[in-house]
């Protein structure tokens, strides 16, 4: 766990010179900062793509602001958020920390729950899409009442449905963080536990729980921060729909942007992206203590 | 990982916008193509007529050596993006294939397609052998820019005969017959009609129809002109109520929102004997052949044309869909490609070879006197049907997502399907198009 071993000392002093780190500065700077400035100027014009931008002023403003759609999904994305947060994080918590263990099979376990990593998203999402089709999928074919439903054609269940595909795609990642982090745990904290008479569920609660605090933020973060920007499995599951079901804000921008041609507006619901993106990192860094984490490990 | 694809997207966003404003203000320079020498460059699809296309610039350029043509070939989706892209920057081909309508007409509107009325109207030849009702699809303020260059794509109602014959049931020919065998079918357990709502434009083809037979071709003409409240006409509001009144009826097969047209799950619900009816464009008749050829050969594939409304205003041999892909020729181009790229267009497309090739891959080509070789050509009796009903339809409309703006188009597909799901009344549809149409 790297953030565990952060210096107590925020501030080092005499660290590598500045000019060491220009190379990275400069492509951020090029592919993120300029790219970034052109969008916000895109944000106040208006362009298909094929003239050149006129100025619009703050009408694309006017209209992301004022507008049901966008406003729609930026609620399903913040909704998304935090629902896949609380269906993820304690399935990769708790997987993260049995596959962490010493069990027999738990190799041959582990390896299967990481398959999910190494299939590509667009895949993922095709294979989904025929498992759950109504007429030809795993609940017709297998004559399953309770999995034969309009998973994508519902607009109720579209949303859930989504969520589960997607968690099931990163779980695998976020195991692998706490199962790392799990590792990281000195034995024998446990030890001097089971010589106190500590059994299994209390070894979790009081040392495995506390112990991967900072893997749950990081974990958390990445999660958060992730959902905001969800695009791909999405794109290619429901395209959105059924009606505005599962139009998230990235998608709501590249449906904007690339099938109707509106670059202007959806520079403007970018922006919205990328400032909500700040915003909720920062958030997550000031509440976590990110930024006054130190070892856990002290005296150990 | 999650992070970073809409992030990529941003930056080809804005590095499309960099590379734009660099391009404006620097070169007017435009690379023609390796190797094209005074040819012309052509960017093409790669599904549906590529074998055509490709047997053609074979023969044209082997005839022609002095003015040969390039073709390079795209898939569809992102070949939308990469010509927008490319034409914006004034590094587009001097031929792009394109589909008529909306899209045409915004990059006709930037000044970026030339003119092809001069060059129809001296050669009536050329000009007259084209069906007139699909050229109108890349017509604007009557001047031509672009010329058919595969086949007709009609949307026709596709029925599956053994279900038909086992409940002794006729094709239907008004819309009455339609919602009564919807009941019959229901009561036998078959879905009545199977559709790949997912990707929504399906859903768009029974607006398309409905309207017209309710209300004559004027009513989407006034829609397409931006006419203030066009989209709450007497007509449209009485084809959304009829959609309805289907849905509610049980007329499409279960779960029907969540079958995605490109997987051809539909075909499959019709041949696999699960739903009797699909509606669907020509290119509906391939998907079927390849995925059960025993049952087209056997003769349980069956069509029709959309039933007519009683008392509506629209001609019953009306039809909807794609009239045809286009080429048109880049208004940057040359003078010398540009006469190279007329001349293929005039002697190369649509030649006796071309025209071969194409009904051997069941194209129908919206060219005048064909019936000889279509009757002589693989699956007669479907290319048949197909050529008579573009050839005798007194109105070909193009479908609305091609025929109106991008944007438009795009909200126009999302209502739809709020329509379709039950999220709004047919009312709400009308007034939410009546307001995206103003905007």
């Amino acid at each position: 766990m790297s953030t565990a071993k952060i210096s107590p000392t925020p501030r080092q002093q005499g660290g590598p010179p500045f000019l060491m780190a220009l190379p990275a500065l400069l492509l951020f700077a090029v592919f993120a900062l300029v790219p970034m400035g052109i969008v916000v100027y895109l944000s106040f014009t208006r362009w298909d793509g094929l003239g050149s931008p006129a100025w619009a002023g703050t009408g694309n403003w006017h209209e992301v602001l004022t507008s049901d759609v966008t406003r729609h999904a930026l609620w399903l994305t913040l909704k998304f958020m935090v629902v896949s947060w609380l269906v993820q994080t304690p399935i990769s918590l708790l997987l993260g920390a049995f596959v962490a263990g010493q069990q027999r099979y738990r190799a041959l376990l582990a390896v299967i729950y990481f398959v999910p990593l190494l299939i590509s998203t667009a895949a993922i999402a095709i294979i989904f899409k025929n498992l759950l089709d109504p007429n030809f999928g795993l609940g017709a074919s297998l004559n399953l009442p309770l999995l034969n439903k309009n998973w994508l054609g519902d607009p109720e269940l579209a949303f859930y449905a989504v969520v589960f595909v997607i968690a099931w795609q990163f779980v695998p990642f976020h195991t692998l963080l706490y199962q790392a982090g799990t590792r990281q745990i000195p034995g024998s904290l446990y030890e001097a536990a089971s010589i106190d008479g500590a059994g299994r569920l209390a070894q979790f609660w009081h040392i495995t729980l506390p112990q991967l605090r900072y893997t749950l933020v990081t974990s958390s973060m990445l999660m958060l921060v992730g959902s905001l920007t969800y695009f791909d499995l999405v794109f290619v599951l429901t395209g959105g729909g059924p009606g505005y079901a599962t139009r998230l804000l990235p998608l709501d921008m590249y449906i904007t942007g690339f099938q109707s041609n509106e670059m202007g507006l959806a520079s403007a619901i970018s922006v919205v992206l990328v400032a909500a993106g700040l915003l909720l990192s920062l958030i997550v860094v000031r509440f976590s203590g990110f930024s006054r984490m130190r070892s856990q490990q002290a005296g150990v | 990982m999650a992070l970073r694809t809409p992030i990529r997207v941003m930056v080809t966003a804005s590095a499309t916008a960099l590379a734009l404003t660099l391009t404006a203000c620097g070169s007017s320079g435009r690379s023609t193509g390796a190797g094209s020498g005074d040819g012309a460059l052509v960017w093409a699809l790669t599904q549906g007529s590529e074998a055509t296309f490709r047997a053609s610039a074979t023969e044209w350029n082997k005839q022609h050596p002095d003015s040969k043509v390039t073709y390079q070939y795209f898939q569809n989706d992102p070949y939308k993006q990469k010509l927008r892209t490319a034409v914006g920057a004034g590094n587009g081909p001097v031929l792009f294939e394109n589909w008529g309508g909306g899209g045409l007409k915004s990059y006709v509107d930037a000044g970026k397609v030339a003119d092809l009325t001069a060059d129809l109207d001296a050669s009536p030849a050329w000009k007259n052998r084209i069906f007139p009702s699909v050229l109108k699809s890349a017509t604007f303020d009557g001047k031509t820019y672009g010329v058919p260059v595969n086949g007709v794509q009609p949307v026709v109602l596709y029925l599956n005969q053994e279900l038909f014959k086992k409940a002794g049931a006729e094709p239907p020919k008004t819309w009455d017959d339609l919602l009564a065998l919807v009941k019959r079918f229901k009561a036998e357990g078959i879905a009545p009609i199977s559709m790949g709502g997912a990707s929504k434009w399906p859903d768009l083809m029974w607006l398309e129809y409905l309207v017209d037979r309710v209300g004559g071709p004027d009513t989407f003409a006034a829609i397409a002109d931006g006419k203030k409240g066009a989209w709450s006409d007497p007509a449209v509001l009485k084809a959304a109520q009829m959609i309805k009144q289907l849905v509610d009826a049980g007329g499409f097969a279960k779960g029907f929102t969540s079958v995605s047209a490109d997987t051809g799950q539909a075909e499959a619900q019709l041949y696999t004997g699960k739903a009797a009816m699909l509606l669907q464009g020509s290119w509906g008749y391939g998907s079927i052949a390849t995925g059960a050829p025993e049952f087209v050969a056997g003769g349980k594939l069956g069509w029709t044309g959309f039933p007519a409304v009683t008392g509506g205003k629209g001609d019953a041999t009306d039809i909807v869909g794609n009239t045809a892909n286009f080429f048109s020729l880049s208004a940057q181009a040359s003078a010398k490609e540009k006469k190279a790229a007329v001349a293929y267009l005039k002697d190369g497309v649509y030649n006796d070879t071309y025209v071969d090739n194409l009904l051997k891959n069941g194209d129908v080509p919206p060219v005048k006197d064909l019936d000889a070789k279509i009757k002589a050509s693989a699956n007669a009796d479907w290319s048949s049907y197909v050529y008579q009903l573009a050839r005798d339809a007194k109105n070909f409309q193009l479908s609305w997502d091609q025929a109106l703006s991008p944007e438009l188009g795009n909200e126009l597909l999302t209502h739809l399907d709020q329509l379709f799901l039950g999220q709004i009344s047919p009312e709400q549809f009308c007034a939410q198009m009546d307001e995206a149409a103003a905007k």
